[in-house]
C-alpha cells in the first residue's frame, strides 16, 4: 500500500470486550424499545463527521462478515474508512444493497430506503441496519410510534431528515417482514425505529 | 456466591467475533419479532439439548455487572441450571442469584418465572425445536416458504385434529403462538400455562436454539396470541389444589410421587417463588410434613 495512513487515526475501545458488550446492550435495548433514547456509557473519539455513538456501534457490531456502506458525507473523509478498516476489518462497499450496516452523517440527503438491502420474504434478516447521524432527537413531540416494543404509544422525531421521511418510513413498514431497521445517533445518544414499528403523524 | 474465574477464556467463554455474529442476529430477531434468524451456532462445552442456544445468547448479551439466574423447569437447583450458572460464574465472573427479582438476565429451560418480570430484565429461553411447523412439515425449504407466505393453515388443522380426537385442544406445551399478528412461533416447550405471560411482557425475551442454529425474539410489549378457535378458546392448565408447600393458587404445579401407594403432592414448579412465599409465612397443607426449615435448603 502506497497510500499513507492519516496521522489522526482515532482510537478504538479502551476495554474492547466490555465496551463492545455495553454498546451492544445499549443498541439492543434501543431496538427493543423503539423511540426511547439510550445513552452510551462508553466514550469513543469518532473519526471525521461520524457521531461518537455511530463510531461506537461500528466498533461493537462490525467485522469482516458485515459489509459497511458510507454516505457521501462520510465517504468524503478518508479518516472514516481508515477507522473502520483498521478497527473492524469490515469491507466498505459502494453498493448499499450489499451492506449489513450503512452509516450516514447527512440524514437530509439520504437515499431512498429501498436502495438498501431489504431482505427476502424467506430471509428478511438479510437486510441493512441504517445508522443515521442527526442533529437532534426529540421524544416529547413528533411522530406517534406504535408496535412491538412500544408500551401503548410514544412520540419521536429526529432531524434533519428528508421532508418526506414519514412516508418513507410507512413504505418501509408496508414491506414487513422485509425492510430496513433504523438507528438514530446524536452524540452519545441512540434511538431506533425497527421495521416493525408503525409510525404516524 | 461467585466461583473463582477460570483463566484462559475470553469473558463469557465465546470469542468476540462469535459474539458480534450472535449480536447481529439478535438485532434482526428483535426487529422482526417471531422470525427465526439463522446463526452460526458454535460447539459449546456441553451437549446439544443442554441449552447450547440459550448459553450462546446469554454469553453474547451478558456484561460484567449483570446478575444471572438460571432455571430448569422452574427450578434453580437442577443439574442443568446449576451447571450453566457455574459456567457463567467461572467464565464471566458474573454474580449469580436464584431470586427472580434480583436477576437482570434469566436463562430458562421451559418455564417463565411466576413473579412478574420488569423492563430491566432479559429472559433467555433454551429452545430445542424452534420451528413450530417442523412436526407437520419436515422440510426446512417448505416451512421457510410457509412463513414467507404466512401460510399457517396446517397448524390450525393440527389443533382441529386434537379437538376431533380428544374433544379439546390436547396440546399442553410448546403451544403455538402468533406474534404481532404475523409470525407463527414456537413458545419453546414451556407449559401453555406460561403463554399468557409472554403477551405484552415488559421484559425482552430472547430465544436460542443451538443445534437448530436459530435465534428469535419478542421485544417488550409485543402481542403474543395463542392459536385457538372461537368455539374452543385457548385455556391454560388448571390445578384442583394450591401448592402443598406454600398454598399458592394460580401457579404452575409439579406432581411429586411420595410413595408406592398412590401418595402424591403438587408443589410450585418455580422454586424461588415457592421459597419466597414460605419465607413470607404462607403455609401449604403438607408443609408440616417436611423438614424443619420448610425444605427450602
Amino acid at each position: 500500500m502506497s497510500a499513507a495512513l492519516s496521522t489522526t487515526l482515532s482510537a478504538g475501545f479502551e476495554r474492547p470486550v466490555f465496551d463492545a458488550q455495553a454498546v451492544f446492550r445499549c443498541v439492543m435495548m434501543a431496538m427493543a424499545r423503539p423511540g426511547l433514547i439510550r445513552t452510551l456509557t462508553v466514550a469513543v473519539k469518532p473519526p471525521g463527521r461520524m457521531a461518537p455513538a455511530a463510531a461506537a456501534l461500528a466498533l461493537a457490531m462490525c467485522d469482516f462478515e458485515s459489509p459497511v456502506w458510507l454516505d457521501d458525507a462520510l465517504a468524503a473523509d478518508p479518516a472514516v474508512a481508515e477507522f473502520l478498516r483498521f478497527h473492524t476489518g469490515a469491507p466498505i462497499v459502494a453498493d448499499p444493497r450489499k451492506a449489513s450496516f450503512a452509516f450516514l452523517a447527512d440524514g437530509a440527503e439520504m437515499p431512498p430506503l429501498d436502495c438498501f438491502a431489504l431482505g427476502s420474504p424467506e430471509y428478511p434478516d438479510r437486510s441493512t441496519t441504517l445508522v443515521i447521524g442527526v442533529d437532534w432527537i426529540d421524544t416529547e413531540s413528533g411522530w406517534r410510534l406504535a408496535g412491538p416494543g412500544v408500551n401503548g404509544q410514544t412520540r419521536f422525531s429526529a432531524g434533519p431528515l428528508p421532508h418526506d421521511f414519514l412516508g418513507r418510513l410507512s413504505d418501509n413498514r408496508g414491506l414487513f417482514p422485509r425492510g430496513v431497521d433504523l438507528v438514530f445517533v446524536h452524540g452519545d445518544r441512540v434511538a431506533a425505529i425497527p421495521r416493525s414499528t408503525v409510525v404516524e403523524k | 456466591m461467585n466461583a473463582p474465574m477460570t483463566a484462559g477464556y475470553n469473558f463469557a467463554y465465546l470469542d468476540e467475533q462469535t459474539k458480534r455474529m450472535i449480536r447481529r442476529a439478535i438485532l434482526k430477531a428483535i426487529a422482526i419479532p417471531g422470525y427465526q434468524v439463522p446463526f452460526a451456532s458454535r460447539e459449546m462445552p456441553m451437549p446439544y439439548g443442554w441449552g447450547t442456544g440459550g448459553v450462546q445468547v446469554t454469553a453474547a448479551v451478558i456484561g460484567e455487572h449483570d446478575v444471572l439466574k438460571v432455571i430448569d423447569q422452574g427450578s434453580d437447583d437442577t443439574t442443568n441450571a446449576v451447571s450453566i450458572r457455574k459456567f457463567f460464574a467461572r467464565t464471566a465472573g458474573v454474580a449469580t442469584t436464584t431470586s427472580t427479582a434480583d436477576a437482570t438476565v434469566i436463562q430458562t429451560r421451559h418455564r417463565i418465572p411466576e413473579a412478574p418480570l420488569t423492563e430491566d430484565q432479559i429472559l433467555v429461553y433454551q429452545v430445542p425445536i424452534p420451528e413450530p411447523l417442523r412436526f407437520l412439515e419436515p422440510r426446512e425449504t417448505e416451512t421457510r416458504t410457509m412463513h414467507a407466505l404466512e401460510e399457517y393453515g396446517l397448524m390450525h388443522v393440527k389443533l382441529y385434529e386434537d379437538i376431533a380426537r380428544h374433544g379439546h385442544i390436547a396440546t399442553t406445551y410448546a403451544y403455538p403462538v402468533k406474534v404481532n399478528g404475523r409470525y407463527l412461533m414456537d413458545a419453546s416447550p414451556t407449559p401453555k400455562f406460561d403463554n399468557p405471560k409472554m403477551h405484552l411482557s415488559p421484559a425482552l425475551q430472547l430465544f436460542g436454539a443451538g443445534r437448530e442454529k436459530r435465534i428469535y425474539a419478542l421485544p417488550p410489549y409485543t402481542q403474543v396470541v395463542s392459536l385457538d378457535f372461537e368455539d374452543h378458546p385457548f385455556e391454560v392448565n388448571r390445578f384442583d389444589k394450591p401448592c402443598a408447600l406454600c398454598a399458592a393458587h394460580g401457579v404452575y404445579l409439579d406432581e411429586v410421587v411420595l410413595d408406592d401407594r398412590g401418595g402424591r403432592m403438587f408443589v410450585c414448579s418455580d422454586t424461588d417463588f415457592c421459597e419466597t412465599r414460605r419465607a413470607e409465612g404462607h403455609r401449604g397443607e403438607m408443609l408440616a410434613d417436611t423438614p424443619a426449615d420448610g425444605g427450602a435448603a
